[in-house]
């Protein structure tokens, strides 16, 4: 039995089937080819799925496609402005905050959601936000220095 | 503020060797664009999906998949029947002897399963949905037969005995009898009885430890196309695309020609991903289905089938003299293989006591099977167990004898000239320059609080080079293809392009770098052992010269002089002195353009074996705090100096000492497999099988040091591997200093943590410190 | 004369002899002559070995020039992750 959902992402409006037992992120990923979400888990432990629902972080593994129907979703797909990158995008390439990059688009739709709500975090704030983004390769160090100095550079700014 | 690299002297000042450039894949990583191998889709694709044994050992008895065929939507199913029954034991597989009789049956069960989770046989479905109702109506007979798990336990006369054919080799006489001991091993320095005899005192420990996962977060993925004729396209995440294609074409019995493997952007690997779990199936699906087939691999499938590395169990026995001098050191080494032979335990034989100019050494390796997946390579396999249990003894000695365990390691370190214990005398390594950065730090001479302790172990790997084939094309406007064939899992088409654009001499984002498929080049070994950069830069660096030969070559005819009249510097072509006439230098980019009149495109092509790969060195800081009442151990500082040959990027190497000291802490105070008692895993998630989170961890402070492999036209040492082998001694050192009690055995999670500091106080233990 | 150890227990498979001197100018000559004086070695040859050449690893590397009293071990390959 196939349900027919309609939301917003990223700003447009898009409609999707889904199977009642279909995720978000299953959703995006298949029915929409929007695979910059990851699946690294499918249970809500490493946020690669990362993305917003009405302004509000979620993983998108945890929750079911047709509970998207009228919300505003925000995927990594729509960070950058165009050919602009968004600062966080910008500042993760210039400190290397990335090594395989599998966990980044998770953890970018994290961190400009945390500089949107506390634009001055301090190192702690940052890690704890981040800590339901695992990453494998990096240790953290520079994805939390990029995050930190985005924040003083878009507050600076 | 300390140098964060303290850099070779060198008569050449470098334009992009040793800057911080962005890497050219870069944009399309932070905007979600690129693919990884579950991002690719093809028309029509079925989804396929795998049955695995609910049982840890058992005879498969029968395999009945008629009612899942029946069933509207299956495709294909495909079981043991379905791959070449190998007996003969090793193929080559490019660089390593394989066994394909133990690989066929890994990736799908023959007559018995040896873990929970051994794949039984898989289907191909029009949806997932119809897929997962299929593995229900597939009819499996099994005989559950006891199983075990511990190394020391399946080596007892009684275990449950995995293959009645494995006899113990090295063994002589060997035994009459099978056993799960696949294989014994022993390296032998000087004769270590004289060594103890020679010592003022010897300290003897047992060690334990438990198996970790590599904890990529990308799942094993791939899409399989075959055609009705047989030529089969495969997309899939892996560190080494022709490595798979051998494994497919092996164990399906085709010809290798006939597999192309593309390989996705990879989401980590760690040397998880050197191996095949999914690729034969999916492409056995495709092939009898005659449509292209996607799979990927759930986490908890992850946890439950994929290897993981070894838990083991080792014997350290050191002698030493009142003044430091180590006299002998013995181990004996007992490595999980999991399921079928092969752990890394002779590499982390070898390791053991490599950091270290020892004239009597002794290491023994065991290798045992148990119901277990197969163990796969993580990350310098088998060194950072030994070197865990040496390094902690080491420290042991050090408290002993109330020495600086700096000053310890110096007075014993192993440098030029040393002759390692696996054999050959060591050409110029970083050990001595790496512990005296770390003696410089102001890490080291900040003061400790109450309950906070400092700990510090070295760690080496030998690093490796192999097959690598490079292409380089210069186009018509002086710009540059780079085609490599190593995946690129953290930098390294950064890397490559700053040494090709160094040696032509052209700006750094002129040169565009791709990873290959294997239609396009020839073979390249995988992206592991820490070659990458090494040997995929070596062969760059070959095929660019190649390109300025022959645009010199170019310019020569052209100005009707002799070639070897001709210079080349930096993007320009001149004649070499004033003899050679008065011609405008021409650069590359006019000899680009003119390329096809000239006598047609010019190619470098770069087909080496990458020898001259050398060991990296490197030293682990840590303070710890532990908690008495929780038995938390918190990480409050780190530092990690190590040696990097040459750092061609800074960034991308410091994310490797980040990277592997991360996974090492998570190795050293939280990662292991916990089996109930069916030999079930019950952890088979990130939420139980607990890696570090960012709240877990501070800042990882970094200082590359260099000593150049002069065996590498950059001096580029691999860094990848050797950083996750001093974590786990390091943070047991720091613990120690702060609890007055030593862990043997790992993880030092929080329940043995404080248990062992609750016992100890209850014994009134006059060591402890908390 | 190339003065050769073999490391680990190779050399159960060369009658318990450890070292020994080897008449061969490269790599794949060194294997055929210690294949052909102890047969039980040569399928451990095939397995994967390594061999160091003055202290310099080699991995299949069957033309690697040996030059003349160059010291050789022989060793099990590494892998790498």
């Amino acid at each position: 039995m196939k349900h027919h959902v309609s939301f917003t992402l990223n700003g447009d409006p898009v409609e999707a089937l889904c199977e009642t037992e279909q995720t978000l992120l299953d959703v995006l990923r298949d029915e929409l080819n929007m695979t910059g979400s990851k699946e690294g888990c499918a249970t809500g432990d490493c946020g690669a799925c990362s993305v917003t629902v009405d302004g509000r972080l979620v993983c998108s593994c945890l929750m079911l496609g047709v509970e998207a129907n009228g919300k505003a979703v925000d995927s990594i797909e729509g960070m950058a402005d165009g050919d602009h990158l968004h600062p966080l995008q910008q500042k993760f390439l210039e400190h290397a905050a990335l090594q395989c990059g599998i966990c980044t688009p998770g953890i970018l739709v994290a961190a400009k959601n945390l500089l949107e709500r506390n634009p001055d975090p301090t190192e702690t704030e940052v890690r704890y936000w981040l800590a339901g983004n695992l990453c494998r390769c990096t240790g953290y160090d520079k994805i939390i220095r990029a995050v930190m100095d985005t924040a003083a550079e878009m507050r600076g700014a | 503020m300390q140098e964060r690299v303290i850099k070779a002297p060198s008569d050449v000042d470098f334009k992009w060797v040793g800057t911080r450039q962005i890497r050219p894949d870069g944009v399309e990583k932070v905007t979600g664009r690129a693919q990884y191998g579950a991002d690719f889709n093809m028309p029509g694709q079925l989804v396929g999906l795998v049955l695995r044994s609910p049982h840890a050992h058992a005879k498969l008895l029968k395999i009945d998949a008629s009612k899942a065929l029946k069933l509207e939507g299956v495709k294909a199913v495909v079981t043991r029947d379905d791959f070449v029954e190998h007996d003969s034991d090793l193929m080559a597989a490019g660089e390593m002897m394989v066994s394909y009789k133990d690989i066929s049956r890994n990736v799908m069960a023959r007559d018995k399963v040896l873990y929970e989770g051994h794949a039984v046989a898989a289907v191909a479905a029009t949806s997932r949905a119809i897929a997962k109702k299929a593995l229900k109506l597939i009819d499996v007979e099994y005989e559950v037969l006891p199983h075990v798990i511990d190394e020391m336990e399946a080596m007892q006369p009684d275990a449950p005995l995995l293959h009645d054919d494995m006899i113990t080799a090295g063994v002589n006489p060997p035994p009459s009898k099978p056993s799960n001991v696949s294989k014994q091993m022993e390296f032998v320095l000087g004769d270590v009885e004289k060594g103890f005899a020679d010592a003022d005192f010897v300290i003897e420990r047992t060690f334990k430890t438990s198996p970790v996962h590599q904890g990529y977060i990308e799942p094993h993925a791939c899409v399989a196309n075959v055609s009705a004729d047989g030529y089969a396209d495969l997309w899939g995440t892996t560190q080494g695309h022709w490595v798979v294609r051998a494994h497919c074409a092996r164990l399906l019995g085709w010809d290798i020609s006939r597999v192309r493997m593309t390989s996705s952007e990879i989401g980590g690997g760690f040397g998880g991903k050197t191996v095949v779990y999914l690729e034969p199936l999916a492409l056995a699906l495709s092939k009898k289905s005659g449509k292209p087939v996607k799979m990927v691999m759930s986490r908890e499938d992850i946890f439950r089938a994929s290897g993981p590395t070894s838990g083991a169990t080792v014997k350290v026995k050191i002698g030493a003299k009142k003044d430091g001098t180590i006299t002998a050191g013995q181990a004996d080494l007992f490595y999980q293989a999991g399921a079928f032979a092969g752990s890394p335990v002779s590499q982390g034989a070898m390791a053991a006591f490599a950091p270290y100019d020892l004239e009597h050494v002794k290491v023994v390796g065991v290798d045992v099977v148990s119901n277990r997946p197969k163990v796969a390579a993580y990350r310098a396999p088998g060194a950072p167990i030994s070197e865990y249990a040496v390094e902690s003894v080491i420290d042991e000695i050090a408290r002993k004898i109330e020495m600086d365990p700096i000053a310890l390691r110096l007075k014993n370190a192993a440098k030029e000239g040393t002759q390692a214990a696996y054999g050959p005398k060591l050409g110029p390594i970083g050990m001595i320059e790496t512990l005296e950065a770390t003696e410089a730090t102001e890490h080291y001479k900040t003061m400790l609080g109450p309950n906070q302790g400092r700990g510090i172990a070295s760690g080496f790997w030998y690093n490796i080079g192999g097959q690598t084939t490079v292409n380089m094309s210069l186009n018509e406007d002086g710009t540059f293809n780079l085609i490599i064939g190593t995946p690129d899992i953290g930098g390294l088409r950064a890397s490559v392009a700053m040494m090709a654009a160094e040696e032509l001499g052209v700006e750094y984002n002129r040169v565009r770098p791709t990873i290959g498929d294997t239609q396009q080049l020839g073979y390249n070994f995988l992206t592991g052992g820490s070659r990458a950069c090494f040997s995929s830069g070596m062969a760059a660096v070959e095929a660019a010269r190649q390109i300025k030969e022959e645009a010199c070559r170019r310019a020569a005819k052209m100005w009707d002089i002799p070639e070897d009249a001709v210079d080349y510097e930096n993007g320009w072509i001149r004649p070499a002195g004033d003899n050679a006439g008065a011609h405008e230098p021409i650069s590359i980019n006019e000899i680009g353009k003119m390329a096809g009149k000239t006598g047609g495109a010019i190619v470098g092509s770069s087909k080496i074996n990458a020898q001259g790969a050398a060991p990296s060195l490197g030293q682990h800081l840590v303070d710890v705090e532990v908690d008495p009442d929780t038995g938390k151990v918190t990480v409050l500082r780190y530092t990690v100096i190590q040696d990097a040959g040459r750092a061609i990027h800074p960034s991308y190497v410091e994310g490797q000492y980040q990277g592997g000291a991360a996974q090492g802490i998570g190795w050293a105070l939280n990662e292991e497999y916990i089996y109930n008692k069916d030999g079930k895993l019950d952890n088979a998630s990130f939420l139980d099988y607990r890696i570090p989170v960012a709240s877990d961890l501070p800042m990882i402070d970094t200082i590359i040091v260099e000593v150049p492999n002069p065996n590498h036209p950059y001096g580029v040492r691999g860094v990848g591997e050797t950083a996750i082998v001093p974590p786990m001694g390091a943070i047991a050192n720091a613990v120690a200093d702060a609890t007055g009690l030593r862990f043997t055995s790992l993880p030092m999670s929080p329940p043995r943590v404080k248990k062992a500091i609750d016992e100890a106080r209850a014994a009134g233990d006059p060591n402890l410190k908390v | 004369m190339a003065h050769v150890t073999l490391v680990g227990n190779l050399r159960q498979f060369a009658d318990g002899i450890g070292e020994l001197e080897v008449e061969a100018t490269n790599i794949r000559q060194l294997f055929a002559k210690l294949s052909e004086r102890f047969p039980a070695l040569a399928p451990h040859l095939e397995d994967g070995m390594a061999v160091a050449i003055d202290g310099e690893i080699y991995q299949e590397a069957l033309f690697q020039t040996i030059k003349d009293d160059a010291v050789v071990h022989i060793l099990p390959a590494i892998p790498g992750g």
